[in-house]
């Protein structure tokens, strides 16, 4: 049995976006800035996924703007609102400590050039909430950037609290929604949401596509300069497959959001009872409001990559946030600021599931996961030291 | 995955010598929680023979599969010719390692000599100091992950 558990990393294609792409690859192959037929007729489609991911957030066409991705949507937002703040002399930025590297890296590039970044504190249920944004919040404040629901831990943010309390006192709300579309009821209208980013990829739309929502009247930055595509806020030939089908998965996505929801969530909940069971292990991220799929884990006294690579001979694909697999010396960032000591930061897992996850795979799971564990345990100096009392648990 | 060899893979999925032993002549343990690797091993030595020799390894794929091969390498061979092994003969041994996981043999490296140094103090036989001056784990790991 191989079972896909890495929803958060990437999803399968749904057979509706497929379908939706393949006509755009060789019949309405035209470019939409061409005036003939043949490129009117692309100018149509793309006009109509517009149109439909409009639809689906709550806003108007013309507010949306098609990006190569989630990233690309967090870097244009961020620097587009701080342009816009500097301008007026608002050189202050609230965000969190658990944002995505598309976030923190534009941040940190805005903090050298004389931007003051508020990173708000996650310890408090793994969360933060509206009254810390609202604490934060200073007369040169121009933009408050949370991400919608943790790519991690799933800690799904008081998105319309936040909207609220920005709107109150003037400030541009951007939120990273990459995890949270297709998953979560979003309407940015009614959540007072002034610019969101979202990425296809992650609801079974293609990967290299995703968008940008602008609340009209807030000035775009370009980050790509050229043509005049996405009305000159985003220039180079657009990805029409690519858009096409990002409609065509979010709106299968938002039209079965009601009945998705709650099959993942009954499927999480079971994961998160049984793994729990492992001694010495402990779950990160809220356990409230959260992300349909997602189950974090540590597991004190072993190390998430040889976890990692003994679950996929396993049949079990899923992640983790240890320092071996971010690449770097640190575990993740997320983890060790939510308070997870390094030694338990390395032995994390995250399984994160979608509609197309079964219960017989959560089964599996759940008999191969603590095996796993244990096995690895066996062999780890740091459990027998935990075991033999020459080393405190922490967990 | 092509991550690793298969050579490395066999090792980390089939690991040779996992375990203790309890009247050990030298046990060696480098590395730290923190940096997320730990290696021990353990030595049972007989007229300069490596008699028998276990581990136990907290850490990644490379890191299981690094001591496994290390271990395979000195057993039943003369303390001298363990004294000699390099972390570069470990990761040739295992067709290779990714770069950011070279540290990984070193740690072998550095476990194994450990342990003959633990041997070593234990029968008051002299050996050379200065082998265990450029010992310090936190240097040696920067030197190895870089920046």
């Amino acid at each position: 049995m191989q079972v896909y558990a890495d929803n958060a990393a990437t999803t399968a294609m749904s057979q509706v976006a497929i379908n939706a792409m393949l006509p755009y690859f060789d019949k309405i192959y035209g470019n939409p800035s061409s005036l003939h037929s043949v490129g009117q007729r692309a100018k149509e489609a793309l006009d109509a996924a517009r149109a439909t991911v409009a639809q689906c957030l709550g806003c108007e066409p013309r507010e949306i703007i098609f990006t190569s991705g989630g990233s690309e949507a967090d870097n244009q937002a961020i620097i587009s609102a701080a342009r816009f703040g500097a301008k007026k002399g608002k050189k202050h930025i609230i965000s969190t400590a658990f944002e995505h590297h598309a976030v923190l890296h534009t941040l940190a590039k805005l903090e050298k050039e004389g931007f003051e970044v508020t990173y708000l504190d996650v310890h408090n249920n793994h969360n933060v909430s509206a009254q810390q944004v609202k604490d934060a919040i200073r007369p040169d404040t121009c933009l408050v950037t949370t991400m919608y629901a943790n790519n991690e831990i799933g800690s799904v943010l008081p998105i319309a609290e936040i909207g609220a309390i920005c709107k109150e006192a003037g400030v541009i709300f951007h939120t990273d929604a990459v995890q949270a579309v297709g998953h979560l009821h979003i309407n940015v209208k009614e959540q007072n949401i002034d610019m969101l980013s979202l990425s296809a990829h992650k609801f079974h739309g293609p990967k290299g596509v995703g968008a940008l929502y602008v609340r009209k009247g807030i000035p775009l930055v370009n980050i790509i300069e050229g043509g005049a595509q996405e009305r000159g806020k985003r220039a180079g030939t657009e990805n029409l497959p690519g858009i096409c089908g990002m409609a065509a998965a979010m709106k299968d996505a938002c039209d079965h959001i009601d009945e998705n929801m709650p099959k993942v969530a009954a499927m999480r909940d079971r994961l998160i009872e049984g793994l729990s069971k492992i001694p010495h292990s402990a779950v990160n991220g809220d356990l409230v409001h959260r992300l349909p799929g997602n189950v974090s884990f540590c597991f004190e006294g072993i190390e998430g990559e040889s976890l990692l690579l003994l679950l996929d001979a396993n049949g079990v694909c899923a992640s983790s946030g240890s320092a071996c697999t971010s690449g770097s010396l640190d575990p993740s960032h997320v983890l060790l600021a939510i308070g997870r000591v390094h030694d338990v930061a390395h032995g994390s897992l995250r399984l994160s599931l979608c509609e197309y996850n079964t219960e017989e795979e959560v089964d599996h799971i759940l008999k191969v996961v603590p095996e796993v564990v244990q096995y690895l345990r066996n062999m780890s100096p740091v459990w027998r030291d935990l075991q033999t009392g020459k080393r405190q648990y922490i967990l | 995955m092509a991550l690793y060899s298969e050579k490395v893979m066999d090792h980390f999925m089939h690991p040779r010598n996992v375990g203790t032993i309890d009247d050990a002549d030298g046990v060696g343990e480098v590395g730290n929680a923190k940096c997320g690797d730990i290696m021990k091993i353990y030595l049972k030595i007989e007229n300069d023979i490596i008699e028998d020799v276990k581990f136990e390894t907290f850490g990644c794929g490379s890191a299981i599969a690094s001591s496994s091969m290390a271990t395979e390498m000195i057993k039943g061979k003369s303390i001298h010719e363990a004294l000699e092994l390099t972390n570069k003969a470990v990761a040739e041994a295992l067709d290779g390692l990714p770069a950011h996981k070279m540290h990984c043999s070193v740690l072998a490296e550095e476990a194994i000599k450990n342990a003959l140094k633990d041997y070593f103090d234990k029968n008051n036989i002299p050996y050379d100091h200065k082998m265990y001056e450029e010992m310090d784990h936190e240097q040696l790991h920067n030197q190895v992950h870089g920046e």
